[in-house]
């Protein structure tokens, strides 16, 4: 890659977002400020590697894309409000310490709890990710003009509705917070959890753009421990993306998973963000409890060092904040380390989740241990028949073959 | 400024309730006090209304609502907000005074 390459991509990057919020912000226009950047994008694959790559490669983009959306404003000659304000922007740039906070309220904005969760998916991807539309299509397996029509409808809402585009008040700002982390764990569990061998590369793509999507946020609301958590918890579960499937593409649990090959520098991010939330004394939510066992796990040197009763502690702590059947599914396998299957059994048998295949799963195991093999088998048989991914069931059908009398 | 419609929406055969009626009252004085009022009523029974056609040049007069389904518009609120933000905050105060579902929709800018 040559180093104008190098800069664009890098500029596309750091700067797409910024571009896109300035002039949401001065032309009150979400369709034109996602057009006009890219249209300055497109200038600077022209310009610059004839000009030279300009020394503030953010505020050309900037004032290129502004320059475009006032000659396009004036061209279509929208007389009235839009074009006074389109003129007396180029007068008074942006000071430079709002800017920031324009991302902040484009990242609000589109995650609006009054757009469909789809909508608020695709539309962070393409305003603040700055994915192309046949991008975000691939990655959710959308046909393209399908997925256009879903982002050109929620413009059309946020416009029509007067969705506003601001940073929330105080008193609503933590649940719009969980809106925005939501669709960013949303996002990143797209990319993680499919192992559909075709869109494997696309996948991994969507979840780098969580992650940084995710350290986006963090970096402009630091002090809220949700989204630390939440990026702490992504790093943590990317560090061992390789781990989790073998080469003849088959999910790998995380007691049989090559520790060597996680990666050490995102596990030790993760690490110290946790941490840092520790020493905040604040109370964890969520996703600071899911990023805490992640630690756990991640700071075992080999499965069996686990510590399994700070784990079943931590799960006890999640089931007090969100008391779901999934969460005491997931407690009842460290309870399993701790106290043993038969203990673990009694506790997975009554849960309402016959219709999930980690549920079976999870009993084809504990039965397996107890050496209940024909109540075993039959667990990974439905176990099989649920589960979504090629992987999983790979794994499944290898461990039903490993029963004993099978 | 912009306008938006909540519309209350109905799936009971009762008017509202003295309690009911109680908290909407002292929901529009605080929607007047806070400058949002516009307008706002309940209606009557789907089964009073008259739907008429005059398309053709002569009204043509036909008995019930054009619609005939289990959730019906049981009254609304027209309200002034600065944003969808403010809208939906009123409205959810506006479905828990009258004890019902809203839907809120913007009004077409002029």
């Amino acid at each position: 890659m040559s180093d104008v390459d190098d800069a664009l991509a890098r500029a596309h990057t750091q700067e797409w977002a910024r571009v896109v919020a300035t002039l949401a912000r001065g032309f009150r226009d979400l369709d034109l400020a996602e057009e006009m950047a890219a249209e300055a994008f497109a200038s600077a694959v022209q310009h610059w590697p004839v000009d030279g790559v300009p020394p503030n490669s953010g505020a050309w983009l900037t004032t290129t894309a502004r320059r475009k959306a006032i000659d396009r404003i004036r061209r279509e000659a929208r007389r009235g409000e839009k074009h006074r304000e389109a003129l007396m922007l180029t007068d008074t740039p942006a000071p430079l310490g709002v800017i920031d906070d324009d991302r902040l309220r484009l990242v609000f904005t589109c995650c609006h709890p009054a757009l469909a969760m789809e909508a608020r998916v695709a539309l962070t991807l393409r305003m603040v990710g700055g994915l192309t539309v046949p991008e975000i299509a691939r990655a959710f397996l959308v046909q393209e003009t399908a997925m256009a029509r879903r982002i050109t409808r929620a413009k059309a809402k946020i416009a029509a509705a007067g969705i506003p585009y601001r940073v929330p008040s105080r008193e609503d700002l933590p649940n719009r917070v969980t809106g925005v982390l939501a669709v960013l764990f949303l996002v990143f569990n797209e990319g993680y959890l499919s192992s559909d061998p075709e869109h494997e590369a696309v996948r991994a793509d969507l979840t780098a753009e969580a992650i940084r999507l995710t350290r986006l946020v963090h970096e402009l609301l630091p002090d809220d421990g949700e989204v630390a958590g939440l990026l702490a918890l992504m790093l943590m579960t990317e560090a061992r993306r390789t781990a989790r499937v073998s080469a003849a593409g088959e999910l790998v649990t995380l007691d049989e998973q090559d520790r060597g090959a996680w990666d050490r520098a995102l596990v030790a991010e993760g690490h110290a963000l946790v941490r840092a939330r520790l020493a905040s004394g604040r109370r964890p939510g969520r996703y600071q409890v899911l990023a805490a066992i992640s630690a756990v796990h991640t700071d075992a040197r080999e499965a069996r060092d686990t510590d399994w009763s700070q784990v079943v502690a931590l799960y006890d702590q999640l089931a007090a904040l969100d008391p779901s059947p999934v969460v005491r599914l997931n407690r009842a396998i460290a309870v399993a380390e701790l106290d043993g299957p038969e203990v673990a059994l009694a506790l997975v048998d009554p849960l309402p989740l016959d219709e999930y295949h980690a549920f079976h799963a999870t009993r084809a195991d504990l039965l397996r241990r107890l050496g209940r093999s024909a109540q075993a088998c039959a667990a990974y048989d439905r176990a099989i028949e649920l589960a979504g991914n090629r992987a999983e069931r790979a794994y499944l059908v290898r461990r039903r073959g490993q029963l004993a009398g099978a | 400024m912009a306008q938006y419609l909540i519309s209350v929406l109905n799936d009971s055969t009762t008017f509202a309730t003295g309690d009911e009626s109680a908290a909407i009252d002292e929901f529009n004085d605080s929607l007047i006090a806070g400058g949002h009022w516009v307008f706002a009523g309940g209606l009557g029974f789907p089964d009073t209304a008259t739907v008429i056609d005059a398309r053709s040049g002569e009204a043509v007069l036909t008995d019930g609502p054009f619609i005939e389904s289990k959730e019906f518009l049981a009254g609304f609120w027209i309200i002034e907000a600065a944003d969808l933000d403010v809208a939906l905050q009123l409205a959810s105060r506006g479905s828990a005074a009258c004890n019902r579902r809203v839907e809120v929709r913007p009004f077409l800018r002029p």
